[in-house]
């Protein structure tokens, strides 16, 4: 893919599954310049100099909105976080008022997070503004599938053909769903384990494999992708108990061992340590967990900057 | 007052008719139906009908009207104006407004308001349990000797089956017909859409087809072991299309009824999340719809009925999750079966007419569905052929939502008789 083919300027980012490979490839090609600039001594760049952007958040969320915050920072924009923690519903202005007020102050980019799946695709519907996905219900949380593939690129250079284990909680995870998109798209093969109370039902349909002992899906996969056990997302009666979970479904030492030697371990947090995900692993030589969260970084501004400018020539402007 | 309408193609299933001819209609009733020897004079009106169908008036045995107590979506004078443009002339809105309709005061109530206000026939559903809880029974008797056609819950699955059980005896008693909205509610209640594919990639939580199965088949077995008679509404799943169909060849009173959205769409509409896709039971996959065609033609499933659900447009103007259910359905049943059934030749015309007003009158014995002389002159005329694009912006309905909106649909009713007035003509109501 050559520079100027593909443009994201004006584009909603919406999700995963509705992106081209291509313009996930830009994305990726450009945050690898963005780490750049976050490594320098000085991060501040005047790209976004004179641009505004809003991070609508109506989830409580510390590192989306601080990535979100920070990138928008680093790029030179104006960044103003509205946090609210109660729905629409609740607080009776509905989500359209809301986004109308926000659009009239003349924003440039909403980045929102919303409880409620398709959140994001009513948003873009409703208002000019581009519109970024920050997550919305168990549906999709783009820009954390972006930050993932990142990493796996970094690390093991290309997807094409790695074998990718997702464990535990599908049902109700929108980052299972950005990976699988992502994964898929890129030529990866996706498994997924977890108890079946948590993986939707036909998720087959789509090329993934399902297995029902994490032991099976771990075996010879390079990268194991572990799902926070989202709590407050969770119907009752799930799985029995959080014991019974970490005993069987949990990632610990001896489960990993069934991975590839070199198999990256990956967790979007923040971690239940314990439960999905044993400390000895979390802190692992093979855990790229806190890289995760710098690349997060990185592939935001990449975004922010790409629906905002739409080319790719960084240096220039910096 | 004399009405003439020459050289249509009549259609009327309760007499196996399909043949061109005129109907003649006088004070209210039709009188001479294909070879109408009696000649016009200086006071008929008429019209002519060549290349038109002429039916029975559609009979709609599942809408809500709203009224009273939820205006903005609907009231009796809208709703029947939408089920006018729409080709019905009978339509029977279900008890779940505010309050309730559960007693004979106001089955009468709403029966003498829908003489003033209505533009077609209004028949009265009361509720099966006192304010629809599902705990004690409504006064079934005195509602049923008041007018009302038929007894449900609908919008709650009854959940207790003793509930249902004294229901189904109790009404009995008197020959009274129990609607059932099936679907269980531990299963169901919690979820969006139907559980599958579609469910899987929006993340949205799934309201699975087996929860319809189990409730479908808990009522057919009640309806066998009590020996009364019950109506399925909107079934959706290929599992309840098999127990009804079985419960039928083991002679138990049961009847069931599908919409035009459950025949035509599936969950994929729902991909974009547009709230007007969201319904109970959900939109689902192909090969429930496949069981549906499949039951509708074998006869299992013996009528077509809108569920006609008009919310206001700030309630469906929500997050996905957040809007209610339902949509507005009078005006596009007949272009989207039509368009979907007929266009494609799964079903004939006169399994059309059959399914959409003949039948669903007999179910509920109602003096309606037919083109006999004597009966009422309720009567539809039809285009086939016209093509036209939906645009809620153009409904009578106040719930200007529809799963249908931009479609080009084939077919549309162009003129509606009621009682041998024209009540619209050309798409335009005239009351």
């Amino acid at each position: 893919m050559t520079k100027g083919q593909v443009s994201l300027r004006g584009k909603d980012i919406l999700g995963l599954e509705g992106m081209t490979v291509a313009e996930m490839e830009l994305i990726l090609q450009s945050a690898k310049e963005m780490k750049n600039i976050i490594d320098r001594d000085i991060k501040k760049v005047p790209t976004l100099r004179g641009k505004s952007i809003v991070n609508l958040f109506f989830e409580p969320s510390t590192r989306t909105r601080t990535s979100f915050e920070l990138a928008g920072k680093y790029l030179g924009a104006d960044v103003v976080n509205v946090t609210t923690s109660a729905s629409s519903v609740v607080k009776g202005e509905s989500l359209r008022d809301t986004l109308l007020t926000v659009e009239a102050m003349g924003v440039d980019i909403i980045v929102m997070r919303h409880e409620a799946e398709g959140a994001a695709e009513f948003a873009a519907s409703a208002v000019k503004p581009v519109i970024v996905n920050a997550g919305d219900g168990a549906h999709e949380h783009p820009t954390q599938g972006l930050l993932d593939m990142f990493t796996i690129q970094e690390k093991k250079g290309e997807i094409s053909g790695l074998k990718v284990a997702i464990i535990g909680d599908i049902l109700h995870s929108r980052v299972a769903r950005s990976n699988i998109w992502a994964l898929l798209k890129l030529g990866a093969e996706v498994r997924i384990a977890g108890p079946r109370t948590l993986l939707p039902r036909d998720i087959e349909q789509y090329g993934v494999k399902v297995y029902d002992h994490v032991e099976k899906a771990l075996c010879g996969a390079d990268v194991v992708n572990v799902l926070r056990i989202q709590r407050e997302r969770q119907q009752k009666g799930l799985f029995p108990t959080p014991r019974e979970y970490a005993r069987i479904f949990g990632i610990n030492k001896e489960r990993l061992a069934l991975a590839n030697a070199d198999a990256l371990v990956l967790h979007p947090g923040p971690m239940n340590r314990g439960l999905e995900i044993a400390p000895g692993v979390a802190y692992s030589e093979q855990s790229a967990i806190q890289e995760q969260v710098k690349n997060g970084l990185a592939v935001r501004m990449a975004i922010l900057f790409l629906v905002l400018m739409g080319g790719n020539d960084i240096e220039t402007s910096a | 007052m004399k009405l003439v309408l020459k050289g249509g193609r009549i259609i009327d299933p309760s007499q196996q008719l399909d043949e061109i001819g005129d109907v003649l209609v006088e004070d209210g009733r039709i009188v001479a139906v294909v070879n109408v020897e009696k000649k016009a004079d200086k006071t008929t009106t008429v019209i002519d009908a060549s290349g038109l169908v002429v039916a029975p008036g559609l009979v709609d045995m599942h809408v809500h009207l709203r009224e009273p107590g939820l205006e903005a979506k609907e009231d009796i004078a809208s709703g029947t104006r939408a089920a006018a443009a729409g080709g019905y002339t009978t339509v029977c809105p279900m008890p779940n407004t505010n309050p309730i309709i559960d007693n004979a005061i106001l089955v009468a109530g709403m029966k003498e308001k829908a003489r003033e206000e209505g533009v077609v026939n209004i028949q009265i559903i009361g509720a099966l349990s006192k304010g629809q809880q599902g705990k004690e029974l409504a006064e079934i008797g005195d509602m049923l000797a008041n007018g009302a056609v038929a007894l449900s819950d609908d919008g709650h699955y009854v959940e207790s089956a003793y509930i249902l059980k004294t229901g189904l005896e109790y009404a009995g008693t008197f020959g009274g017909l129990i609607i059932s909205h099936a679907e269980e509610e531990s299963l169901a209640g919690d979820g969006f859409m139907h559980e599958g594919a579609v469910s899987a990639m929006l993340g949205l939580r799934g309201r699975p087809a087996v929860a319809e199965d189990i409730a479908v088949a808990r009522d057919c077995l009640l309806a066998e072991y009590t020996g009364g008679a019950i109506h399925i509404a909107h079934v959706s799943s290929a599992g309840a299309v098999e127990c009804i169909r079985q419960a039928k060849q083991r002679g138990v009173k049961v009847t069931a009824e599908v919409t035009p959205h459950h025949l035509t769409l599936t969950d994929k509409a729902v991909i974009g999340f547009n709230t007007a896709t969201k319904v109970n039971p959900p939109l689902r996959s192909e090969e429930h719809v496949e069981a549906l065609l499949a039951g509708l033609k074998d006869g299992t499933l013996d009528a077509i009925a809108t569920d006609h659900a008009p919310h206001a447009f700030e309630e469906k103007d929500m997050e996905f999750r957040y809007a209610p259910s339902g949509f507005a359905g009078l005006e596009t049943a007949l272009g989207a079966i039509l368009t979907g059934l007929y266009h494609t030749k799964k079903l004939t015309l006169s399994e059309v007419i059959d399914k959409m007003a003949t039948t669903p009158a007999r179910i509920l014995g109602l003096e309606a569905g037919t083109l006999k002389m004597g009966a009422p002159a309720d009567i539809v005329l039809i285009d086939t052929e016209q093509e036209w694009t939906v645009d809620s912006k153009n409904f009578y309905t106040r719930g200007k939502c529809t799963p249908y909106e931009g479609k080009k649909l084939r077919g549309k009713a162009v003129a509606t008789i009621v009682g041998g007035r024209i009540v619209m003509q050309g798409g335009e109501v005239k009351e």
